[in-house]
This record gives structure tokens, sequence and C-alpha cells, in this order.
């Protein structure tokens, strides 16, 4: 059963390890879904929406992280 | 032509990223190997790959019956989920706020896990030692799985994909089977010294970076 519960969140650990780090990807893919939706066809403006987001992201995780480590 | 400029992007992915994840459970494989005997780590490993082997042999068939928008919908969220913890991770350690994933540290530390339950568990051991090394290729191989799955499950390179993971998996136990020789020949006191001196310097190194430690990768 220790087992299987250290698997499942080893597994859980694979895609969350920084909870605003998963949660902003999130919102991100949910934006560019929003925008997929109301630009109709604009493939391009979606791509934009979906690379610029992930990149502020992992820029704000990282900055984040690293200001926790120098402040400690 | 067109194909391969598809699907090389993918293979290559496929293949890379599994062989980070091998040489993790490889490295805890060896030194369950190395301090308790090959027969364990054999056994351990070997019913890691069986379990994996059956987990894709029985879940595989039933990707081709989830509906292909619901299957890219998933992928689409958990990739940038897995990737984005990825490349966040390496810019740390890249930068240096974070300690690099040193596979002799994680070697010394199974070493001394090792020693400590033989201590406490006395016969047991040869069990211990063997769902370590399970659990282990259980691990890792399911991130390899989903790797696998990733790259390969949306343009029809999940064979492709799959033959590339299986040949990093045969390519880092090649090469592991030839390197630990050495080490195999070592005296086993020495290499409960050395896995000890080793074990010292993890212990350091945590005292030194406790916050940074929260952050490493276990």
């Amino acid at each position: 059963m220790k087992m299987v519960k250290t698997i499942i969140r080893e597994i859980f650990g694979l895609f969350i390890d920084d909870q605003f780090l998963a949660l902003a990807t999130l919102v991100v893919v949910g934006g560019t879904a929003i925008v997929v939706t109301v630009t109709t066809g604009t493939s391009m403006v979606a791509a934009m929406t979906l690379l610029g987001g992930c990149l502020f992201v992992l820029v704000a995780g990282v900055w984040r992280t690293a200001r926790s480590a120098l402040r400690e | 032509m067109a194909f391969w400029g598809t699907a090389a992007p993918a293979i290559s992915a496929a293949f890379l990223a599994s062989l980070v994840e091998v040489v993790e459970a490889f490295t805890i494989v060896l030194a369950v190997g190395t301090i308790q005997g090959w027969r364990p780590a054999a056994l351990g490993a070997g019913a890691g790959l069986l379990l994996l082997a059956l987990l894709v042999l029985l879940l595989g068939p039933l990707l081709d019956r989830v509906p292909l928008p619901l299957l890219q919908f998933l992928i689409g969220v958990l990739l940038p989920l897995f990737g984005m913890r990825w490349l966040r991770k390496a810019i740390l350690r890249g930068a240096g706020v974070i300690p690099l994933h040193d596979e002799m540290v994680t070697f010394a530390a199974e070493t001394v896990q090792l020693e400590e339950s033989a201590s406490h568990y006395g016969t047991r051991l040869d069990w211990i030692a063997g769902v370590t090394a399970f659990k282990a290729v259980v691990l890792e191989g399911l991130e390899v799985v989903f790797i696998v799955i990733a790259v390969g499950a949306g343009g029809g390179l999940l064979w492709p994909a799959s033959i590339r993971a299986v040949a990093a998996c045969a390519l880092v136990f090649t090469i592991g089977i030839v390197v630990h020789q050495p080490l195999a020949r070592l005296p086993r006191e020495y290499s409960e010294v050395r896995g000890r001196r080793c074990a010292k310097r993890l212990w350091r190194v945590l005292d030194g970076r406790r916050t940074r430690h929260r952050m490493a990768r276990p």
C-alpha cells in the first residue's frame, strides 16, 4: 500500500512540482483555448498566445524560486 | 522525406528523454546490485519491466478507443505541465540555484539507505533490495511511457517512439553492464567505505544548502 502511494505521488509529481507553475500553465492553456474559440481559424494568434504565455509563466516561476532561495 | 521531417524530432525527443529516465533507474539498480547482489536487483528490475510491459499491452489498445480530440486535449494539457517542470528545473540547475542532479550522490544515498535497512531487517534485505529496484524501474518507466505516448500518440508515431525508447533502455543497460565490471571487482569493503564517504559528502552538501535541497529531486 505504501509503495502504491509512493508511485501515485511520483506520478502526480511528474506534472505538478511547483503549484504556481502548474496553475499558471493551466491558465495559459485555458486562455489559449478561449483565444482559439474567439478568433476562429487564426491559428497564429493562438500559437503566439500559448508560446508567450508559457514563456512568461516559465520566467515568473524561475524568478519566484530564485528570489526565495536568495532570501533564505 | 516529409514523414522523416515530422518524425525525426519526435523520435529524437523520445530517445533522448527516455535516455535520461533510464539512467536514473539504472543508477538505483546499480546501487542495489553492487551492495546486495545482482539476483535481487535483476529480479526487481525484471519484475518492474514485466509490469510496465503488461501495462502497455493492456492499456495501449485502449488508446485507440479514446476519441482523438479527447486524447489530444489530455496530452495537450499534461505535456506543457511536464515540459514546463523540466525546463524550470533545468534553468534553476543551470543558474546554480538548485544542485545539479548528481548520479553519484543518488548512488551513495541508495547505498546508505540499503545498509541502514540491513541493520533493521537482516535476512529481509534481499526483499527490500528487490523492491527498491522494482520501484525505481516502475517509476522511471512510467515517465518513459508517458513521454512515448506524448510524442507519438497524436501523429501516429507510437511504434517509432517506442522503439527508440527501448533502444535507449538497451543502450544504457549495455553500457552499464560493461562499465559495472570495475565496480564488481572492488572488494565489498571498499565499496562500503566509498559509499559512506559519498554519503557524508551528501549530508555536508545538504546541510550547507538546506533550502535548495527542498528543490532538489530525490
